[in-house]
C-alpha cells in the first residue's frame, strides 16, 4: 500500500535547545525531510568585540551550559596562540581532567536522560526512579563524579573559573586529588553496570556514509588541540580550521551549516571513535567489542554507544593523569601572560565534537574580531541529510505510522546530542 | 510525599527556556545526592529539555533565559497566564544576563555581521520582568541548586526563604577564602548580592557581579576603594555591565560618566 504520512515536531523535546523536524511522504515516497534550528541568536562574536582577554573566557562560556568548560578551553587557548604563551605541563594535565569530568558528565546525561527513555517507551528518565531505581541511583552516581571532576580542577561544574589564560589559577589539593582517585576506581562496577544495561537496547539499523572531522590523535585520543583529520583523507593545521568547517547561512536556520568533502559531514563521540579508535584507553576498546562498534561505523545511532565508551576512556585517562599530578613534583599552574596584537584558534574536542575558538586581539588585549565555530553547527547538515535517508528507509515499511516515524525521526536527531543555542549562540 | 505523616502537595511545576545556554535548566539535574528527593517533592508537567510529556497545568514557572525576540514575548505571556508563580532563574532572567550586552551594539550591523545576506529575527535583549509581572527572582550565572531546592522547600513546607542581604565577600570570608584585592585582582564580592558561597574567588577569580548588587551596598566606598588598588574606570565598567545585575544601581552610573574618558586614553594610547 503507497502511503501518507506526516511528522510535525515543534521545538523537539529531550534536546538542548529550540529545533523543528517537519517530514512528509506521499505515496510511499519522500516528498520533505527537514531539520530546522529555530534557537534565537545571541551575537556572540559581535559580543565579544572590544571585551579585554580576561573576560573573553567567562563570556564565551556562557555560550553552553552543557559544555562551558569546553568554551572556555577553546577560548582560553585561542587567546595564548594569539599571544604566544605556552602553558605549563601541569596545566594542560589539569585541563585534560576538567575535560575528561565535562565529557563524563555530558555523555551520562544525553545518553540516560536524553536518549534512553526513548528506548524504554518513558517520557523522561524521571519514572526511572521508581521503575528501575537501581538504574536511576546508578546514572545519579556517574553524573555526579562528572560533575565532581569539574568542581575540584575548574572550580565550578557549569561555567568555570579556575581555567584561565597561562593554564590553571591553582592546582587542587593532593588529599582532593587522592579522594578523586578513589572515587573513579570505584566507578568502574558502574560502568560495568551502564555497559551491561546497553548491551541490551536495540538501536535502529540504519546508516549513511559519512565524513567524519575531529582532532588527529598523534599519541592520544585527542580532546585538546592538534592537526584536523576528515575521514575522507582531509588534514589541516588546528589554525586552518575554516578550510574544514567552510559555514555557510541558509534562509530558514538561525544556525550556520557547514560543509566539507561532501554535502555534509559529522562531529562528535562517534567521529572521534572512527578517526582515533586505536588511541582509545584498552579497556575501552575492549568495551567497544563487546558492544559491537567496530570503525568505521556508518550508523548515526551509535553515537551513543561510542559516549559510552569514551566514558570508560576518560575515566581511566582520568586516574593516569591524577596519578601523574600526584608524582610529578610540584609547579606553578600558570605562565605569567603579556597581551600582544595578533590572532590565535584554539580547537577542543567537546563532547558533541569539535570546537573552535579564534580571536583577534590588539595591542592592549582586547578582541578585534572573534569567530566560533560550533559542533552542532557541523553537525546540521548532516543531521538534516540522514533524516532524509531515514525517511527513505523506513517510509516503505507496511507498518508504519506518523507516531512510528516520529519517534525514529526525534531518535535520530537526539542521537547527535544537539546542542542547539549553543549552535546558534 | 508525606511529611510528619501529613500528605504534602507536590507543586507542580513547569520548566521554560527562552535566550539562553539553558545551563541553569541543567542545574536541575545536578547536586545528584537530593536529586531523587527533590524529584519526589515536585510534580514536573512541562520540562521539554529533560521530557517529552508536555503538559499545561503547572502551577509554577521556572523561567530560564533573556527576551530577545517578538515570539518569546507572546510565549512568556502565556506562561504567565497560566502560572500562579512565576520564577525568574538564572542571571538572564533576572537581567538579561550576558546577553544583554549585545544591547550596545547596531543590531542590523551584528546581524550583518553574523549572517550576511540572511538577516534573522531580534531585539534588544530584555529581562522577563521587563516583559511580565516577577513574583520571585533567583539570580546566578548559573543559579545555585540549593537556592531552588530552597524555593521548593518554601512551597511544599511553607520553610522561609532566605535572603541574602550580605555581600558575597562574607561567604568568602566563611570558606577562609584570600581577598582577591589583596593579591592585586578586581572583585565585585563586596556590592554583589551573596548566596552563591563564593566559588569564584576560591577556585582564582573574583567576583564579576552575576548575582546582582546587594541591597543597601556602598556603591561610592567601593568605587573609591577599586580607585585607590589602581583599577581603571572602565576595568570597573565592564564587570558592572556584564551580567546586567547592576543596571538600576548608581555605581554602574557613576563608572559610565568616567568611560567615555578612559576609553579615549586607551584608544589613543592604541593608535
Amino acid at each position: 500500500m503507497k502511503k501518507n504520512l506526516s511528522v510535525d515536531v515543534h521545538h523537539l523535546a529531550r534536546v538542548e535547545g529550540h529545533g523543528n523536524i517537519k517530514v512528509r511522504v506521499a505515496n510511499g515516497r519522500l516528498a520533505e525531510a527537514r531539520w530546522d534550528v529555530v534557537e534565537t541568536p545571541r551575537f556572540f562574536e559581535v559580543m565579544l568585540k572590544d571585551k579585554h582577554y580576561t573576560a573573553a573566557g567567562i563570556l564565551t562560556a556562557r555560550i553552553c551550559g552543557i559544555c562551558s568548560i569546553g568554551h572556555c578551553l577553546a577560548s582560553v587557548r585561542a587567546t595564548e596562540h594569539a599571544f604566544g604563551i605556552t602553558i605549563p605541563e601541569v596545566a594542560a594535565d589539569l585541563r585534560l581532567l576538567a575535560k575528561h569530568g565535562e565529557t563524563l558528565q555530558s555523555h551520562v546525561l544525553h545518553m540516560f536522560f536524553l536518549a534512553v527513555p526513548d528506548f524504554l517507551g518513558l517520557p523522561s528518565a524521571i519514572p526511572l526512579k521508581d521503575l528501575k531505581p537501581e538504574v536511576f541511583a546508578l546514572v545519579a552516581r556517574l553524573k555526579k563524579l562528572g560533575n565532581v571532576i569539574c568542581d575540584v580542577v575548574a572550580g565550578r561544574t557549569t561555567h568555570p573559573v579556575s581555567i584561565q589564560v597561562g593554564g590553571m589559577a591553582r592546582m587542587p589539593d593532593k588529599h582532593v586529588l587522592q579522594d578523586l582517585r578513589a572515587q573513579l576506581e570505584n566507578a568502574l562496577g558502574d560502568l560495568d553496570a551502564a555497559v551491561d544495561l546497553f548491551a541490551g537496547l536495540e538501536l535502529p539499523d540504519f546508516e549513511r556514509e559519512t565524513e567524519f572531522v575531529s582532532l588527529k590523535g598523534d599519541r592520544n585520543y585527542a580532546f585538546i588541540g592538534g592537526r584536523l583529520i576528515s575521514s575522507d583523507g582531509t588534514e589541516m593545521d588546528e589554525s586552518d580550521y575554516r578550510g574544514m568547517t567552510n559555514e555557510y547561512v541558509t534562509e530558514r536556520n538561525t544556525s550556520k551549516w557547514c560543509k566539507l568533502s561532501r554535502e555534509s559531514f559529522a562531529v562528535g563521540a562517534l567521529a572521534r571513535f572512527n578517526n582515533n579508535f586505536h588511541r582509545l584507553h584498552a579497556k575501552a576498546r575492549a568495551v567497544a567489542a563487546k558492544l559491537g562498534l567496530a570503525p568505521v561505523c556508518h550508523n548515526p545511532f551509535m553515537c551513543n554507544v561510542a559516549q559510552l565508551i569514551e566514558c570508560v576512556h576518560v575515566v581511566h585517562d582520568s586516574m593516569r593523569i591524577i596519578d601523574k599530578l600526584l608524582a610529578d613534583p610540584p609547579t606553578d599552574t600558570i605562565a605569567p601572560v603579556t597581551p600582544r596584537a595578533g590572532v590565535g584558534v584554539g580547537a577542543v574536542e567537546v563532547p558533541r565534537g569539535i570546537l573552535y575558538h579564534e580571536y583577534e586581539y590588539n595591542r592592549s588585549g582586547r578582541v578585534v574580531r572573534a569567530n566560533c565555530v560550533i559542533p552542532t553547527t557541523q553537525n546540521n547538515a548532516n543531521i538534516h541529510h540522514d533524516l532524509e535517508a531515514l525517511v527513505r528507509k523506513y517510509a516503505a515499511d507496511d507498518d508504519m505510522t506518523d507516531e512510528k516515524l516520529e519517534l525514529l525521526c526525534s531518535m535520530l536527531v537526539r542521537a547527535y546530542d544537539p546542542c542547539i543555542s549553543c549552535s546558534v549562540h | 510525599m508525606k511529611h510528619l505523616h501529613i500528605q504534602q502537595k507536590r507543586p507542580k511545576i513547569g520548566v521554560f527556556d527562552f535566550t539562553g545556554c539553558e545551563g541553569c535548566e541543567m542545574q536541575l539535574a545536578n547536586k545528584e545526592e537530593t536529586l531523587g528527593a527533590f524529584l519526589n517533592a515536585i510534580e514536573i508537567v512541562n520540562f521539554r529539555e529533560v521530557s517529552s510529556a508536555i503538559g499545561n497545568d503547572y502551577d509554577v514557572a521556572l523561567i530560564d533565559g533573556a527576551v530577545s525576540r517578538p515570539d518569546e514575548i507572546e510565549r512568556l505571556k502565556a506562561i504567565r497566564q497560566q502560572a500562579g508563580l512565576l520564577v525568574a532563574m538564572g542571571s538572564c532572567a533576572c537581567f538579561g544576563g550576558v546577553n544583554r550586552l549585545k544591547n550596545a551594539y547596531n543590531l542590523d550591523d551584528a546581524n550583518r555581521e553574523v549572517y550576511g545576506l540572511h538577516p534573522k529575527e531580534t531585539m534588544p535583549t530584555v529581562s522577563v520582568k521587563e516583559v511580565v509581572p516577577v513574583d520571585l527572582e533567583v539570580p546566578g550565572c548559573p543559579v545555585n541548586k540549593d537556592e531552588i531546592e530552597q524555593v521548593v522547600q518554601h512551597l511544599v513546607f511553607g520553610l522561609p526563604l532566605p535572603k541574602f542581604a550580605y555581600p558575597v565577600c562574607l561567604q568568602c570570608k566563611q570558606r577562609f577564602t584570600i581577598c582577591r584585592f589583596d593579591i592585586g585582582e578586581l572583585c565585585l564580592g563586596p556590592i554583589t548580592r551573596a548566596g552563591c558561597g563564593a566559588p569564584c574567588p576560591a577556585g582564582g577569580l573574583g567576583c564579576w557581579g552575576c548575582r546582582g548588587g546587594v541591597d543597601n551596598a556602598n556603591f561610592d566606598e567601593f568605587l573609591t576603594l577599586c580607585r585607590e588598588k589602581g583599577f581603571s574606570e572602565r576595568d570597573v565598567n565592564d564587570r558592572l555591565e556584564f551580567f546586567g545585575g547592576f543596571r538600576e544601581h548608581e555605581a554602574l552610573e557613576a563608572a559610565r560618566r568616567n568611560q567615555a574618558v578612559a576609553r579615549e586614553a586607551e584608544d589613543e594610547k592604541e593608535s
